[in-house]
C-alpha cells in the first residue's frame, strides 16, 4: 500500500499552489519605492581592445544616475574559480581574474563593459545607446584545437590560451596505455559534446540595496546558493563583510546550474546602490540570458576502448578538449575534470583508465555546470564507444554491457578512475528495464515503421554518476576551495509547529514538501505543521545550496542529524515530565511513552514544556527546542540506471521521432515517488533536448548564431514521448542516514547516448552504414549522414 | 522598445489617414512586428492598429471566390475556410501556436512576406488577389522578395481573394527552432492547370516551382515528380539546412502535398 504521508508517500507539491496561481514571488517582482534601473552596455563583438569609452552624452540623459566602466571595479577583487587543477606537469591552472565589468579589452559577445543606472528602465537602455566605445577588433577564437596553436590570445597573459592540461590518473596511463596497445581490439570514436544554453524559464535578475545608516547591503538575486554568493562577493570581489551583506534568492524559476555562479551584474547592482543611495534592479532580457548566463557541455573528445576476444573491456582512454569559453566560472574547472574524469570507468569493472582534459580559453561566454554537469559527457562518451564496439564486434549490446557491469557483490568496488562505488545493481536494473520497455515486442514494431517507410531503431544505455557532492576532505586534497557539506536549523516553536532552515535552495525541486515529509515521518507528526525557510543567509545556516542532485543526500541528511538531536532533547524533557529515565523514553506516532508503560505525553506537549520551562531541570538541561547540525558527506552518492528508447527516422527528410522511452534508476530509497518521476521527466526532456534539438552554434568570428528561439530549439512537450519511469530497484546508500542518492540530472545523463545509440540502429538496419553522428541530430544532420554513407 | 504613439482607426479611411503621418506603421496581430519593437529593432513614431476595422475582418464568398478580410485571424481562417479552401485552412491552423493564431492576422502576414512564412505560399498557389485601400495586385506580382512585396508606403493590405481549387494541400518541413517553414510547398489544382507554390526554401522569398506544375497539370500524382530535381542554386543555406537539402525537401514535400491533396 503506498503510503499518504511521511517518507515514501507521493505527496503533492505544496509549493504548487501558489506557482500554478502565478503568485510566486521572484526577483523581479519585488519593487521599492525608490527603485532605480540598471541596463548594460554589452560587447557586440567577441575579441577586441577597449581605445576608449565616452559616458559623457550617456550621463546627460534624462533619469540617468549613474554610469560605470570597467575603470570603477579596477581595483576590486575578481570572481574566483571555486576549484586548482593542477596540469600534468604539476604547474597550476591559469586563472585570469574576471572583472565585474570588461576592462581594457572585452572577450566575447554580451561581455558587459559599461552600465547605466537610471529612473526606468527605458531611460537606462537609452542611455546605454548613447555610449560611445572604440574597440579595436581583435582575430575571434572559437575553435578550441586552433586556439591552441595560435597566436592570440584571449588573456594576453596566457600565451597558448590552455588553462589546463589535466590527466586522471596520471598513474594509469602508461598500464593504459599498454593495455590498448596489446588488446585484441580498439574501438576509437571521435565526438563532440554539444554546447547547451541552460535557458532557465526566469532569466537571471538582482536587486541591489543599501543602508547608509548600518553600511548595511541587501541582494536579492537568482540563486541556487545564497551562502556561496555572498561568500564570493565578501571574500573575493567587493569586500563587503559578510555580516553586512544578506543574499536572499526568493522563488527562482530555474537554474540547471547556470544559477550557481556569481555573476558580474549582481557586483554591478550593489555598487551602484551605494552610490546613487538607491534600490537598483536589473533583470536580464532573453537576449542576454543567451549571451551572459554560462553554457554547458562543450567537449571534443576522442575515445578508445580496449577488449579481449570474449568482449571483457580493458582500457578506456580519452582525450578531451574542454572549451571553458572567455572567462573561469566558478565550477568551470571542476566540471570536466573531477565531475567527468573520475567516471570514467562507467558501470565496469575495466581494469585501466586514463582521461586527459584540456580546459581552452575562447572568445565565447563562460562554461560551466548544466544539468548533470560532466557527468553527461562522461556517460555520453562512454555508452557511444561501448555500442560502437559491440557492433565492431559482433554483439549484442546489452549483452557486452552485462559482461563488464560490476556485480551485486564486489561493493564497495573501487573503480579504475578512482571511486569508490558503495551500492548498486546493474543487472536488476537492465532485467527491468527489458521488462518494462516490452523488448519482446520491438520486431513486430519495426515492421511496422517499415512498411510505413520509416526506419526503427533501438538505443540502449547504462549509466552510473557521482551526486551529493561532496566530501570535504576529499574534495580539498583534489583542489576544492570550498568545502561541500550542508546545513539545517530544526526550530520547534512552543506550540508545536516547526521552522526548518536549510541551507539547500528550492527552485523547482519541490524541497518545501519533501523535506517535512522526512522530519514528519521522524517525528511522528503531520507533515503539513513543519514550515521550510530556505534562500536568505540572515534566516538559515550556512549551507553550500542546490546542485549536483545533492539537496537530499547533503543537506536531507542535516536535516535528519538535527531532527536526531530534536529527539534527543525531546526525550530528556518528556523523561523529566513523566519522571522516568531518559533511556526508558520511546518516540511513536508523535508521543513520548515511558517503555513498557502507557504514561506518555505529546509532541506538543513537550515543546510547550521546552518554551514554559517551569518545574524543568535547568540545571541538566536549556530551555528551548532548536538544533543545528552541518553535514559532510562520507562519499559521493552513485545512482545508476538503464535505459532504452526507441526510435523512427524519416529517411527522406531524417526526421527523428522519439516512440517511446523506458529509464529504470537506482536512486537509492526514494522519499517522494510522484517527485522523483518528475525529476527524471525534466532530465529526459532535457537530454532529448541535447540529443535531438539544442545546439548553441558561435560563428568564427564568435558571433552566437543560436541566440535566439528562432535558432535555438528548446525541447517542447509534442518533441518528447510517453516517458515510461521506474525506479524499484533502488540500492540504498550505504552511508547517508536516509539511503538517498539523489535524482535531479540522471535523465539528462543518460538519456543523450541512448536516443544517438537508437539512430544509429535505425539507420543500420536501413542498410546505412553510418556509426556516428554528433548531436543534436536534427533532420538535416541526420539526412546529411544518410547520404554521405 | 522605444516610445511610440498609438491610434485605433475604425475604418479604412481613417487608418490610411493616420498612416500618412511621418514613421507612422500599420499594426495588426503584432506577431512580427512586436517582437521586432522589444528587441529596438524598429522605431516607428506611430502605430496604427488595425484590428478595430471591421470591414477588414471576416471571410465571405464572392461567386465561388473566397475573400478574407486582412486583419482576419490565423485561428478564423483555420476554423471557417475548411469547406470550400481545406489546403488554405489547414495551413492557418498549423501556423505557430495557439496564442499566435488567435492573433496573427492574413494581412500581416502577407504584407510581411517573411521567407519562411506560410500564407504567401497558399496566396501564391492560388493565384490570389491581394485587395489594398487603393487597387487589387495579383499575387504573382505582389511577392517581390524576401520581406519585399508590391505595397507602397502606407499601403493597407485590406482583403485576400482566393479562387476555390478542385484540390489543395500544404505541407510544412518545421524548421526545428522557430517552426516556421524550413520548406513550405502549397499546391493547388484548378481545372487549368496545377500551381505548386514554395516557401522557407529561397533567398528570394516565396517562388513557384514551374517544372513541377508542368509535370502535374500533366498527371496528378506524385509518381508525377519522380524524373525532375530542384536546383540548390539561390536556395538559403543556414543553420538548419543546407541549399541541397532544401532542394531535396521541396521535391518530398510537393510529393506528399500531392499525396494528401483534397
Ligand atoms: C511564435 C510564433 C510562431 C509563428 N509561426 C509562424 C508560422 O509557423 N508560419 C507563419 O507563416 N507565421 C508564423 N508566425 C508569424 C505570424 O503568422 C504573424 O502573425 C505574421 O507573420 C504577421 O502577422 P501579424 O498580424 O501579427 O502582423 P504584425 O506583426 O502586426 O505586422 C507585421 C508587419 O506587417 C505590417 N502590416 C500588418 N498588417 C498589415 C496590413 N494589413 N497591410 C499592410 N501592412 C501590414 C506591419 O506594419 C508590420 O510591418 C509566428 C509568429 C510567432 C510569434
Amino acid at each position: 500500500m503506498p503510503k499518504d504521508t511521511g517518507i515514501g508517500a507521493s505527496t503533492r507539491r505544496r509549493e504548487d499552489v501558489r506557482f500554478l496561481k502565478g503568485k510566486g514571488e521572484y526577483t523581479d517582482d519585488i519593487s521599492t519605492r525608490d527603485l532605480a534601473h540598471a541596463a548594460f552596455a554589452r560587447s557586440t563583438v567577441a575579441h577586441g581592445l577597449i581605445k576608449s569609452i565616452d559616458t559623457a552624452a550617456a550621463e546627460a540623459m534624462p533619469g540617468v544616475l549613474a554610469v560605470f566602466t570597467g575603470q570603477d571595479f579596477a581595483d576590486v577583487g575578481g570572481n574566483p574559480a571555486g576549484w586548482l587543477i593542477n596540469s600534468r606537469d604539476g604547474t597550476p591552472m591559469k586563472e585570469p581574474k574576471r572583472p565585474v565589468l570588461a576592462h581594457r579589452k572585452v572577450r566575447h559577445v554580451g561581455d558587459a563593459y559599461a552600465a547605466v543606472i537610471a529612473e526606468t528602465k527605458q531611460q537606462a537602455m537609452d542611455a546605454v545607446e548613447a555610449i560611445e566605445i572604440d574597440i579595436e577588433e581583435l582575430p575571434a577564437i572559437v575553435d578550441v584545437k586552433a586556439a591552441l596553436s595560435g597566436d592570440n590570445f584571449v588573456h594576453d597573459e596566457i600565451e597558448t590560451n590552455q588553462c589546463f592540461d589535466w590527466g586522471w590518473i596520471e598513474d594509469n596511463r602508461q598500464a593504459t596505455d599498454e593495455a590498448i596497445k596489446n588488446a585484441h581490439h580498439v574501438t576509437t570514436l571521435e565526438l563532440v559534446n554539444n554546447r547547451l544554453v541552460p535557458n532557465a524559464m526566469e532569466p537571471r535578475s538582482s536587486i541591489g540595496a543599501y543602508k547608509e545608516s548600518g553600511d548595511e547591503y541587501t541582494l536579492h538575486t537568482t540563486s541556487q546558493n545564497p551562502h556561496l554568493t555572498r561568500l564570493l562577493i565578501s571574500a573575493f570581489v567587493m569586500g563587503i563583510p559578510e555580516n553586512k551583506l544578506t543574499v536572499i534568492a526568493p522563488d527562482v524559476g530555474g537554474g540547471f546550474g547556470s544559477k550557481i555562479y556569481h555573476y558580474g551584474e549582481e557586483a554591478l547592482v550593489l555598487a551602484a546602490a551605494k552610490r546613487t543611495g538607491r534600490t537598483v534592479k536589473w533583470t536580464a532580457d532573453r537576449s542576454e540570458s543567451f549571451l551572459t548566463d554560462a553554457h554547458g557541455r562543450d567537449h571534443v573528445t576522442k575515445i578508445e576502448l580496449a577488449t579481449d576476444a570474449d568482449g571483457k573491456f580493458l582500457a578506456f582512454r580519452t582525450e578531451t578538449y574542454a572549451n571553458v569559453g572567455a572567462y573561469l566560472s566558478n565550477f568551470a574547472t571542476a566540471t570536466p575534470t573531477f565531475l567527468h574524469g573520475t567516471l570514467m570507468a562507467g558501470n565496469y569493472t575495466v581494469p585501466n583508465v586514463y582521461v586527459n582534459v584540456k580546459a581552452v580559453f575562447t572568445n565565447t561566454a563562460p562554461v560551466d555546470a548544466y544539468r548533470g554537469a560532466g557527468r553527461p559527457e562522461a556517460t555520453y562518451s562512454l555508452e557511444r564507444v561501448i555500442d560502437k564496439c559491440a557492433r565492431e564486434l559482433g554483439m549484442d549490446p546489452i549483452e557486452l554491457r552485462r559482461k563488464n557491469f560490476v556485480k551485486p557483490d564486489m561493493y564497495p568496488f573501487t573503480s579504475a578512475a578512482g571511486l569508490e562505488y558503495d551500492s548498486g545493481n546493474y543487472d536488476a536494473l537492465m532485467d527491468k528495464m527489458l521488462e518494462v520497455c516490452d523488448r519482446d515486442g520491438f520486431e513486430a514494431r519495426r515492421k511496422v515503421s517499415e512498411a510505413k517507410g520509416m526506419l526503427r531503431g533501438f538505443g540502449v544505455n547504462a549509466y552510473i554518476e557521482a551526486c551529493g557532492i561532496a566530501p570535504s576532505n576529499l574534495v580539498g586534497q583534489l583542489g576544492s576551495r570550498v568545502g561541500l557539506y550542508d546545513a539545517a536549523t530544526v526550530r520547534v516553536n512552543a506550540t508545536g509547529n516547526l521552522a526548518v532552515m536549510v541551507g539547500a535552495h528550492s527552485h523547482g525541486q519541490g524541497h518545501e514538501t519533501v523535506f517535512p515529509q522526512v522530519v514528519g515521518e521522524m517525528l511522528g507528526i503531520d507533515p503539513s505543521t513543519i514550515e521550510i525557510v530556505h534562500g536568505d543567509t540572515s534566516k538559515i545556516p550556512f549551507g553550500m545550496g542546490t546542485y549536483g542532485s545533492r539537496s537530499l543526500a547533503v543537506c536531507g541528511s542535516a536535516v535528519v542529524r538535527a531532527t536526531d538531536k530534536i529527539i534527543a532533547k525531546a526525550k530528556k524533557i518528556a523523561a523529566h515530565m513523566l519522571e522516568a529515565s531518559d533511556s526508558d523514553i520511546e518516540l511513536k506516532d508523535g508521543n513520548f511513552t515511558v517503555s513498557g508503560t502507557d504514561k506518555s505525553v505529546s509532541f506538543g506537549e513537550v515543546a510547550l514544556k521546552a518554551y514554559i520551562p517551569h518545574e524543568f531541570p535547568l540545571e541538566d538541561i536549556e530551555p528551548g527546542l532548536e538544533e543545528t547540525a552541518f553535514y559532510d558527506p562520507a562519499n559521493f552518492t552513485y545512482p545508476s540506471g538503464a535505459y532504452c528508447c526507441e526510435v523512427e527516422v524519416d529517411p527522406e527528410t531524417g526526421k527523428v521521432r522519439v516512440d517511446r522511452f523506458a529509464a529504470v534508476d537506482d536512486f537509492g530509497n526514494v522519499m517522494n515517488p510522484m517527485i522523483v518521476t518528475g525529476q527524471v521527466h525534466g532530465g529526459l526532456g532535457q537530454g532529448i533536448g541535447q540529443a535531438l534539438l539544442e545546439g548553441c552554434r558561435y560563428d568564427e568570428d564568435g558571433q552566437l548564431l543560436s541566440a535566439t528561439y528562432m535558432d535555438y530549439t528548446m525541447p517542447r512537450a509534442d518533441d518528447l514521448p510517453f516517458f515510461t519511469v521506474d525506479h524499484s530497484q533502488g540500492t540504498a546508500c550505504t552511508h547517508n542516514p536516509l539511503g538517498v542518492k539523489g535524482c535531479g540530472e540522471a535523465g539528462a545523463i543518460g538519456s543523450p547516448p541512448t536516443i544517438v545509440n537508437a539512430v544509429i540502429d535505425a539507420l543500420q538496419s536501413g542498410g546505412k552504414n553510418v556509426t556516428h553522428i554528433d548531436m543534436p541530430l536534427t533532420p538535416h544532420v541526420v539526412w546529411s549522414a544518410m547520404n554521405n554513407a | 522598445m522605444y516610445a511610440f504613439d498609438i491610434e485605433r482607426p475604425t475604418t479604412i479611411a481613417d487608418a490610411v489617414a493616420a498612416l500618412k503621418s511621418d514613421e507612422a506603421q500599420p499594426l495588426s496581430g503584432g506577431q512580427t512586428l512586436i517582437p521586432t519593437l522589444k528587441s529596438r529593432l524598429a522605431a516607428p513614431s506611430k502605430l496604427v492598429s488595425l484590428s478595430s476595422i471591421s470591414e477588414m475582418v471576416g471571410l465571405s464568398d464572392e461567386g465561388g471566390v473566397l475573400r478574407i478580410g486582412g486583419a482576419t485571424k490565423h485561428d478564423t481562417v483555420a476554423k471557417e475556410a475548411g469547406g470550400s479552401h481545406p489546403g488554405l485552412a489547414g495551413l492557418a491552423g498549423k501556423i505557430g501556436d495557439p496564442a499566435v493564431r488567435h492573433r496573427g492576422t492574413i494581412g500581416g502576414s502577407i504584407a510581411n512576406n517573411d521567407p519562411a512564412a506560410c500564407y504567401p505560399a497558399a496566396a501564391l498557389a492560388h493565384g490570389a488577389t491581394i485587395v489594398t485601400d487603393r487597387r487589387e495586385i495579383a499575387a504573382d506580382d505582389f511577392f517581390t522578395g524576401m520581406f519585399d512585396t508590391a505595397l507602397e508606403e502606407g499601403e493597407i493590405v485590406t482583403a485576400v481573394k482566393f479562387p476555390r481549387p478542385e484540390a489543395s494541400n500544404y505541407q510544412k518541413f518545421e524548421q526545428p527552432a522557430s517552426r516556421f517553414a524550413m520548406v513550405g510547398v502549397f499546391v493547388a489544382k484548378f481545372a487549368d492547370g496545377v500551381r505548386v507554390a514554395v516557401t522557407g526554401a529561397s533567398e528570394d522569398g516565396v517562388f513557384r516551382w514551374t517544372e513541377g506544375e508542368e509535370a502535374l497539370s500533366a498527371n496528378f500524382s506524385p509518381d508525377a515528380l519522380d524524373g525532375l530535381s530542384v536546383s540548390a542554386e539561390g536556395m538559403i543555406t543556414d543553420l538548419h539546412g543546407s541549399a541541397d537539402y532544401r532542394a531535396h525537401l521541396v521535391k518530398v514535400m510537393t510529393k506528399r502535398a500531392v499525396a494528401a491533396a483534397r
